[in-house]
């Protein structure tokens, strides 16, 4: 194919690739995810061990986190909880019964050479997740299961030129992370993408953290490690085709990686069918840094997990009490809710979506809620701050003013006592730490001029000074007023109402108003 | 014809994670290929319709609350560790990244 | 050793005493307990040897002597305090060495494990140690519970004090022997698949396998978690009864304990009332493949039973001939999978292979390969293989399915019958070595005990008199899960009425053993 070309070198060695667009008018996608979800419990999933972010190694750790002889795991109900209310939320079957099993492998990160997991019997199926794609088109992407595990320790690999696992002398390992509740959320195959099958990706990978955090079982954050999605993508000729070999991307750890790895894979595994190859089989490791995947492990042997019911636990049987107490718990969906305040704030799709990719909607609802109306808490934090936190580099959510003080600052222009122009100085000055709205507009004697007699005054002499535009407007030359009310104007430093300056002149003079 | 081979014995040595020298794995291939003749009768006993047990009593939802118990001592968790530094468990190199 | 005639009490006297008496002795304060667990030091010193020594019963794997006296003193100090003790306060006790103890070696009779130190007590220990009850030490058994001879220790076997060239069966050889050699009054073992009651009928001694759940698992190094099962060894039913009051309850710490209240086991050991009580004899439990002099002793525990006023019918278990089958295909596959974590990463054995790279995977392999015995690496790969691709339904799944099978013939059988007996174990104990090399015959060891176990149920082991080899014959009693009193109940009662046909304890006719030269460390002079 004229259009492939090579990837950069990287650990795995580069590998011929076809161009996106090309591979997917000649290939179908399909897509799959499997993303794994710290549980905000405080404590591991099978012992009381905290698990709080940050500790000293191997000081969050109990005979049962490390395996040790003799240690028997108990089931963490809130983690329990928290998997029924993921479920529920992705419009799952709660499982009546299921059973953790025995994932069995050897790694020396997983302290029991086995995983507890539940394998066969997930707490959740069947459900689906309701996505936006950037331009606005709904997209549901289909929940095969939400199942309960627990997470592994975690190895720094020593020695050796990279500090990657190749080439490491040795590795030393934490435990603090293993057992950590995890859920691990298994979409079926997304068909039919095409193309937008990497935005489709990652509006689902979003999504989930949405609605993650929404529901308050996890922080989900990507950067921590939190979340982390396992894609997998395979291509067919067409599709009525059966679905291809499947490559399975580990640990993706953004938004845009996982849109990236997805776009990669395509045209990797396009390059690899053109020549008439077949796809392995594999796990891929992501390089965020060169934006390819590498090969890492073939299926073999060692997947034969021996997976068995878990004998040191007992099934799981949540009443359907305990499931509709947490239903009824449940907040509004993210996306009900996205449909719901665009109706109440009567923004368009444009400028929602803006507010949404933005990162401002909680932002705005806070401003809303604190008094500001929609379209000026809008104009401010899509503007003004956003402005503002780009050219200072920083969120702007963690600018130095919040929802209350923008409401504040929005109120004063309401009530007429700051206008635009000034409430600009007020921001700066706010943002520059001078203190709330209020205490800005008093500081800086920003305050509107609505005292009529000293208006009155002010208009009478600016009348004075220029005695021929009394006797031009006089003459019907209305128009004349202009430049009264720009001498009063500046007399009172934009602190008047011209509205109001013009309204007085024609007034002073005796005409009958424009 | 042996039920298990040596070299199915040797695979699942493999899988186990347990060096055997070839006269261990002979004599183990031998020992396991008549235990699992004798022990293979278990199939035909049963029909689709008996459901399995694993567990020998019927408990279910059995949890704990989440609430933090205290960690083990550091000095204690790395007593016992064959090596350690930095207050980890110091590993052999691990070739493969799962 | 304290020679028999010294000092007031005689130590011969007190080695002797049952834990019930003991127990009295102490609360009147006739008796001190350090004099109680110095005399049992001095007799561990006396007979005990060490397993690999070639000599002595060998019992213990580690003696922990200096710690035993520090709680024997503490005991009495607070006694003399006049604090409110538990009723087996100062009564000392030995550990089957499956069973974590801080601070004190723990190696489950393996290579992988020697040295380690747990940094935690097992649940069953915590309870030893706050009732006041002395840890003599660890006592010997088949690597990780996995035999039936005490042959399969990493560090040699156990000697029965019958015969000390027999074996005291296992895996539970070392808690057996040592209360049948009056090394310990009280000892603890575990049971799987007869690791209890299989040593306690080949030792003369009594050993109880509660209902599954009944004793906390927690801390007990598994070999197979929905099999295994603490329980108490002693020389009578009453002494059983006792330690399995101190052990038994529901612990939050292990999932599948159940939550019964442990029952007044001690009150059913006392009531020697069995009128009424319905017997049934397992049909497929005796007769062909036990001995004849095991079934003798068996027929006359049974015409005793009658004649005091139980009702003894025959009841037929048919899926109990395909138990055993189905135990060494769960017993393994649970084993492969828990036993998975000895791997040299964090604690015990580390070996490197002795060429090629050195990575965690070969480190794996070499120290699991240096690590286990024959035995462990038997069941591991058989284990393995029974829930491999393509294998798992043949084998784990059918035998889970046997499992059901016989569960609902224990079911049928305690409609007919209150509980249920048999002789414990097909024969009198073993010569050492005489099964080594033939695991299945080794199997067959626990083809009577095996069928409690995959259903959870309760069972005893109490001796029933001597074969005509002159060594011990074990009677078992089963009973449904959650009444283990029964068991104490039918046991105290037979116990009772074997005593008086005998004169007295069956042990006190058993052969006086030699005094070896004492092989470990002697603790500090009184």
């Amino acid at each position: 194919m004229s259009t492939t070309t090579t990837a950069p070198a990287a650990t795995g060695g580069a590998e011929p690739l076809v161009a996106y667009d090309d591979a997917t008018a000649r290939y179908d996608v399909v897509i799959g995810l499997e993303v794994h979800v710290e549980l905000g419990t405080a404590t591991k999933m099978f012992d009381g061990s905290s698990t709080a972010f940050g500790a000293e190694p191997n000081t969050q750790v109990s005979p049962v986190s490390l395996g040790l002889p003799g240690a028997l795991p108990v089931v963490n109900r809130l983690a329990v909880e928290h998997g029924i209310r993921i479920g529920l939320a992705l419009s799952c079957d709660i499982a009546e019964s299921c059973r953790f099993a025995r994932k069995n492998y050897f790694y020396p990160d997983m302290p029991k050479n086995f995983q507890t997991s539940q394998y066969d019997e997930p707490i959740a199926a069947d459900g689906h997740l309701e996505v936006v794609l950037d331009d606005g088109t709904p997209w549901r992407v289909e929940v095969e299961r939400a199942h309960l595990e627990e997470d592994t320790g975690k190895s720094t690999h020593v020695g050796g030129s990279t500090g990657r696992i190749h080439g490491a002398d040795h590795s030393l390992v934490d435990y603090n992370r293993a057992g950590i509740p995890l859920v691990e959320v298994v979409t079926r195959p997304v068909t039919g993408a095409g193309a937008r099958a990497p935005e489709v990706a990652r509006a689902y990978v979003a999504a989930l953290r949405d609605l993650l955090r929404a529901l308050g079982v996890s922080e989900a954050r990507m950067e921590q490690g939190q979340m982390r999605a396992d894609v997998n993508v395979s291509l067919r000729p067409s599709p009525d085709a059966p679905l291809g070999t499947r490559t399975e991307t580990k640990n993706v750890n953004s938004f845009r990686s996982v849109e990236r790895a997805v776009r990669y894979e395509v045209s990797r595994q396009a390059a690899v069918l053109d020549a008439g190859r077949a796809v392995l089989q594999e796990t891929r490791h992501w390089h965020e840094d060169t934006g390819i995947t590498t090969s890492g492990r073939v299926k073999s042997d060692a997947d034969d997990y021996r997976y068995f019911p878990e004998p040191d636990l007992v099934p799981v049987t949540p009443s359907r009490a305990w499931v509709e107490e947490i239903r009824a718990t449940l907040p509004e969906m993210p996306v009900a809710r996205r449909a719901r305040l665009q109706g109440e704030w009567g923004y368009s799709d444009l400028e929602m979506r803006d507010v949404v990719n933005a990162g401002l909607l909680e932002t705005i609802s806070a401003t809303v809620a604190a008094g500001a109306s929609p379209a000026a808490a809008r104009k401010w934090w899509g503007g003004e701050l956003a402005r503002t936190a780009n050219e200072r580099q920083v969120e702007v959510t963690s600018l130095p003013v919040g929802p209350e003080g923008v409401a504040e600052l929005a109120g004063l222009v309401e009530s007429g006592r700051i206008n635009d122009r000034m409430a600009r100085q007020v921001l700066e000055g706010v943002l520059a730490g001078e203190g709330t709205p209020t205490e800005v507009v008093s500081a800086r004697g920003l305050e509107v001029v609505s005292d009529e007699s000293a208006l009155v005054a002010a208009v009478d002499e600016a009348l004075a000074a220029q005695p021929d535009v009394a006797e031009k407007i006089r003459g019907g030359k209305v128009a004349a007023a202009g430049a009264v009310v720009g001498a009063v104007m500046k007399a009172t430093r934009g602190a008047a109402d011209a509205q109001r300056v013009r309204e007085i002149v024609l007034e002073r003079v005796g005409a009958a108003g424009s | 014809m042996p039920v298990l081979s040596t070299d199915d014995v040797a695979r699942l040595a493999a899988l186990a994670r347990i060096d055997l020298d070839p006269d261990e794995l002979e004599r183990l291939a031998g020992e396991l290929d008549a235990v699992v003749a004798a022990v293979a009768s278990v199939s035909s006993v049963v029909s689709d319709d008996v459901p399995a047990t694993s567990h020998p009593l019927p408990l279910t939802d059995v949890y704990r609350e989440d609430v933090v118990q205290p960690s083990l001592p550091v000095d204690d968790v790395l007593a016992g560790a064959p090596a350690a530094q930095d207050g980890r468990f110091l590993v052999p190199q691990i070739l493969e990244e799962d | 050793m304290a020679p028999a005639e010294s000092g007031r009490p005689g130590a011969d006297d007190l080695v002797r005493a049952t834990a019930a008496d003991l127990a009295q002795r102490l609360a009147a304060r006739e008796v001190s307990s350090e004099e109680v667990v110095r005399a049992h030091l001095d007799r561990i010193a006396a007979v005990d040897g060490a397993p690999g020594d070639g000599r002595g019963v060998a019992a213990f794997l580690h003696v922990s002597g200096e710690e035993a006296l520090a709680a024997a003193r503490d005991v009495d100090a607070r006694r003399a305090a006049g604090e409110d003790l538990h009723p087996a306060a100062g009564v000392p006790v030995a550990v089957k060495d499956v069973v974590v103890t801080r601070g004190t070696p723990t190696t489950a009779g393996s290579k992988i494990l020697e040295g380690w130190v747990p940094p935690y007590d097992a649940t069953l220990v915590e309870r030893l140690r706050a009732a006041g009850m002395p840890l003599l030490g660890k006592t010997n058994m088949d690597e990780f519970a996995m035999g039936s001879s005490t042959e399969h220790s990493a560090y040699g076997p156990t000697r029965n004090p019958w015969d000390t060239s027999r074996t005291p069966g296992g895996s539970g050889g070392g808690s057996a022997a040592a209360v049948a050699a009056f090394e310990a009054p009280l000892a603890v073992g575990t049971d799987t698949g007869g690791s209890i009651r299989q040593p306690a009928a080949v030792t003369g001694s009594v050993g109880v396998k509660p209902t599954y759940g009944g004793i906390s698992r927690y801390g007990l190094v598994a070999m197979a978690s929905s099999l295994d099962q603490a329980g108490p060894c002693a020389r009578t039913v009453l002494d059983a009864a006792l330690l399995h009051e101190v052990m038994g309850g529901h612990d939050p710490r292990d999932a599948t304990s159940l939550t019964d209240p442990v029952g007044a086991l001690a009150d059913a050991a006392r009531s020697r009332d069995v009128r009424g009580m319905r017997v049934g004899v397992v049909r497929e439990l005796t007769g062909e493949g036990f001995s004849d002099g095991v079934s003798a002793s068996f027929r006359a525990s049974l015409d005793l039973l009658a004649d005091a006023g139980a009702e003894v019918v025959e009841v037929s278990c048919p899926t109990f001939a395909h138990a055993l089958d189905a135990y060494y295909l769960i017993m393994p596959s649970e084993a492969s999978s828990n036993l998975a974590r000895f791997d040299g990463m964090r604690f015990g054995l580390r070996v490197e292979p002795s060429e090629g790279p050195v990575t965690a995977e070969r480190v794996m392999a070499a120290t699991r390969g240096a690590g286990f015995g024959a035995e462990v690496k038997r069941r591991i790969i058989l284990g393995t293989y029974a829930l491999s691709a393509g294998y798992y339904d043949a084998y784990y799944g059918s035998a889970q399915k046997v499992r059901t099978l016989v569960q609902r013939d224990f079911a049928a059988a305690f409609e007919q019958a209150d509980v249920l007996v048999s002789p414990t174990a097909p024969t009198t104990a073993f010569p050492l070595g005489s099964r080594l090399d033939d695991p299945l015959a080794m199997y067959a060891a626990d083809i009577a005990t095996i069928p409690a176990n995959l259903a959870g149920v309760p069972g005893m082991s109490l001796p029933s008199g001597l074969a005509e080899d002159g060594l011990p014959v074990g009677f078992q009693v089963m009973a449904p899960a959650r009444a283990d009193e029964r068991l104490y109940r039918l046991g105290g009662a037979l116990e009772a009425l074997l005593e008086e046909r005998w004169g007295g304890p069956l042990l006190a006719s058993a052969p006086r053993l030699e005094t070896v030269p004492a092989t470990r460390p002697e603790v500090a002079p009184a």
